[in-house]
Parts: structure tokens; sequence; C-alpha cells
């Protein structure tokens, strides 16, 4: 069923009892032609650009627990391309280009919000890494703005701005084109429009291992019974490591948890996403009126989804020296998610050491910006075996060669 | 939050602690092929559970020693010292 002004009204005229279930939770099918392990946002995306772009439907996303349950229900939902190498500005500016008709091409409403992303500067050394910054964007295409204290004043007046704060703002830099998505809107559109075109989405369905025919991948062994398929995709993030170790190989990745929270709601006070890289903090204000905070990783290797008092407490106090006026706010929720890190904070998106298996990861505390380009990228190598042309640069024999994109300076992250 | 138990301090708060990574990974020798420095610099086993790593007490004692912990319920299995060998 097409949404539009017409079913809505057509909704309330029937007292809304016509809307179908928006896709079909579907059980395993013996064998498919792909199968992506993972159900989050890149999975999803993969199983529908497989659909869309390359006319590959017999395929299944299976999940271990629920759809979108993992790191694509656990993010910031900021979007965003500011990037310094050609490499990473490219993939992730058509990200952000695919993100902004997503919800016309999904014909679900991902409430894509481009209010725009404001990165501080605490010192004259901030202030020349930003005009760098900004102008590497420039080269590279995509908009960005210097701007003066007064001008990020002007944005974000609860900022503060005195010239004794803790960390005085001297100016920043503005994507204005960056900003935020609903979550769990961008795990449904693709879950729904996948399944539209013929994907099945298998939930509760946990790999155990993965089939191996004369050291090629044939399918997979889950706690649902065998499958088996032409080709077989990972995009479990996190977890990506534990289902490499399945199959025989390993990754140059390190789990972390990542941790997030969000206050309870408050009127409208924050209309942009500002980002501190001296202290790592980001924040925004929800739709809801939530004011969305995050940071740093929890720095030593973790699976457990919930993520260290002692950095939630550095977290808070990040937030509360740039905004003072949020300190008799009450934290309503704070989660983790895990995230699959690399050395480089560059993603690998290809094959893997074993024929027939492919994977993406890698996207550690970013991944939820690339779901389109992640989704596209990974969808091309798994419907015809040769990376797309944008995925080219992030291979796994990268940690081979040498041939790094360092983004973990370059975006000014952090950690 | 964790709390760790120094090998010199006792136990602490997990923020006194910074986290060095795995423990006992074998460097390669120089004639060593690309492929070898790659696995020996970038890959990892990265284990959903028991995993040997390395901390430092950086604002304490400054000292550097190893844990057994599961990283997945962060239970800390043993400490020991930086140049014993792994626990069996």
């Amino acid at each position: 069923m097409k949404y539009s002004a017409w079913s809505l009204l057509r909704g309330a005229l029937s007292a809304h009892r016509h809307w179908p279930v928006a896709w079909r939770d579907a059980n395993p099918k013996p064998r498919y032609d792909v199968i992506i392990v993972g159900g989050g946002g890149h999975g999803l995306a993969t199983a529908y650009y497989l659909a869309k772009n390359h006319r590959v439907t017999n395929v299944a996303v299976i999940e271990r627990g629920w759809i979108g349950g993992g790191n694509t229900g656990r993010n910031t939902t900021i979007v965003r391309s500011n990037y310094l190498y050609p490499e990473s500005a490219r993939l992730y500016d058509f990200s952000l280009q695919l993100y902004e008709g997503l919800s016309q091409a999904l014909n679900f409403n991902i409430m894509l919000s481009q209010r725009g992303l404001v990165l501080l500067a605490h010192s004259r050394h901030d202030l020349d890494a930003m005009s760098r910054w900004a102008n590497a964007m420039r080269m590279n295409g995509i908009a960005a703005e210097l701007l003066t204290r007064e001008e990020v004043g002007a944005l974000a007046p609860a900022l503060d701005l005195s010239p004794r704060a803790r960390l005085p703002v001297l100016g920043g830099f503005a994507q204005r084109r960056a900003g935020t998505a609903r979550h769990d809107a961008v795990a449904w559109g693709y879950a729904r429009a996948a399944s539209a075109l013929g994907v099945d989405i298998v939930q509760n369905c946990e790999v155990v291992d993965f089939i191996k025919e004369s050291g090629r991948v044939v399918g997979v062994n889950t706690n649902r019974g065998r499958i088996r398929a032409e080709r077989v995709g990972i995009a479990a993030a996190g977890h990506s490591s534990v289902l490499a170790k399945q199959a025989g190989f390993r990754l140059p990745v390190t789990s972390y948890a990542l941790q997030a929270m969000v206050s309870e709601p408050v009127k409208p006070l924050l209309d942009t996403v500002i980002l501190s890289p001296g202290t790592g903090a980001y924040v925004s204000q929800s739709d809801k009126g939530e004011i969305v905070m995050g940071a740093m990783l929890d720095l030593f290797p973790s699976y457990a989804q919930r993520g260290s008092f002692a950095v939630t407490q550095a977290i808070i106090a990040a937030t509360l020296a740039l905004f003072p006026s949020f300190s008799r706010l009450n934290l309503m929720r704070q989660w983790a998610g895990i995230v699959d890190v690399v050395h480089d904070s560059s993603p690998i998106i290809g094959p893997t050491p074993l024929a027939n298996l492919y994977i993406n990861c890698g996207w550690g505390t970013g991944g939820f910006k690339a779901i389109p380009v992640g989704g596209w990228t990974f969808a091309h190598v798994l419907a015809t075996g040769h990376s797309h042309p944008l995925a080219e640069p992030f291979q796994l024999e990268r940690f081979i060669t040498g041939r790094l994109i360092d983004e973990a300076a370059a975006s000014g992250i952090a950690h | 939050m964790m709390q760790i138990p120094c090998i010199h301090c006792g136990l602490r708060d997990e923020n006194e602690f910074v986290c060095g990574g795995t423990s006992h990974i074998a460097r390669p020798g120089l004639e060593q092929s690309d492929t070898s420095w790659g696995d020996y610099l970038f890959f990892r086993d990265n284990p959903k559970g028991l995993h040997l790593e390395r901390w430092r007490h950086a604002y304490g004692c400054g000292q550097w020693f190893n844990l057994a912990r599961n990283t997945h319920t962060h239970d800390i299995l043993s400490v020991y010292a930086m140049t014993d060998s792994p626990p069996p």
C-alpha cells in the first residue's frame, strides 16, 4: 500500500482500520540467492538496493534479534558528510544525497531534518584546523561555512559564549546540509520497501556457523535451520568479529561500547546539531524535545550494550560545560551500542578471505549516517562480485598494503 | 563502573585506568611479509568473552599489568604481571 495524503484521508474515514502491516515477518526458506546477516540499517538497505538496483529479489535478511534493534536504534541520529579525504567525502556525501531523497524513494517519512551541524573551535589551533577542514570539504565539492563566535551564538544561543567559559567558543564551522533523521523510520522504511520487492526479513534467527564447501561459503546454519545461498553478506557492526571467527578469519576490528543519552523533553531551544571536537561531545534536540547527548567511546573492548558510568559522567560533564543551563534537566534514558572500530576509522565494504562471503563493517562510531551508501555499495558487490567505485578504496587489503584512509584524525573524532 | 584490581594498589574505580588493548601479541621479525606485519599491527581476535588485555593504572601507581576479563559481562577473572605468562 502506498502511503499518501489520500490513504491518510481514507484512514480518517474508516477509523484507521485499513492499514496493513508495513513488512512481512518471514520464515526462512531453504535457499536464497543472497543472505544478509544482520537486520540493522545497513543490512536492510543492502537488501532494498539488491532488489531495486540489481533486480536480485530472492534475498533474506536474517537478524538475531529484531530489526533495527542494534546500533540502528542506539545512535544519536546525526547525518553529515564533513570528512577530509576525497575518498571519504565522496562516500559520505553520496550517503547524504541518498538521505535527501529517501522519504520519497521509500514512500516512508524518515523525518530528515537538515538543521545543520556546527563544530565548535575552542582555541586558535582549533580555528586553524577548522579552516583547513572546511577548505578540504570545499575542495571536495561539499559546502562548508566558517563561522565567527557571534554567528555560532546566533545559531545556538544556549551555548556558554562568555570568554570565561570552561570551553570558550572562538568560532566554528557549519555544514548546513547536515542534520538528523528518525532512526526507526530508516530501518522500517528500508524494511517495508525491501519486503514489498520480495525480500524475506527473518527475525530471531541467529547464525551459528557458515556452511563451507571446497573453501567456498554456500550458506549458513542458524537456530532456525540450514539456509543455503549463492552469496552471503555480513552487516553486523560490533559483532562482525564474532561472525568472522565462525567463518574462520580475523578482522582489523575492535568492538567498543558507544553510549548516548537523552534528557526529559523540554520546549524547543536548540535547532541545530552542536559538536565540540575538543571534548567529543555532540548535542542536539530531538523532535520530541529531548536533549540528545553523546561523546567518547568507553575505551576498552566490550560487547555489553550498556556503557560505563564513568563515561556517562564524562559525557554529561562535557555537555554541561557547553550548555550550563542544561544542568537542571533530568536524564531520562541512557544506552550503548557495540561499534566496530578499525584503525583508520574508515569502513570495509567488500570481499573477505572466503569466496562468496562479503562484509560491510568498520563504520565504528558513524554507521547511521552511512546506512544508504553502505547498502548501495554492499548491494553492488553482492550482486556483481565487483566493488562499487565508491567502495574501491575501502577494502580489507588496505590493512596489508598500508593504504589506510585515516579519518580518525581527519574528521576530528575525539575517539 | 568496573572496579579493577591493580596489581600494586588493589581495587580501584575504572576511570583511574587506561586500557592498552590485547596482551601477548608477538612482534614479527623484520624479514616477515607485509601480510604478517599487517596481521600484527591491525588484525585482532576481538573475542566476545574471555580477553587477555593490558591496563595501566594511569591515575595511581602508573604501572602496567594484565587482566583476564570477559568482554561480554565485564567480569574480571584474574590479574597478573606484565612479564607473567597468560593464565591456563
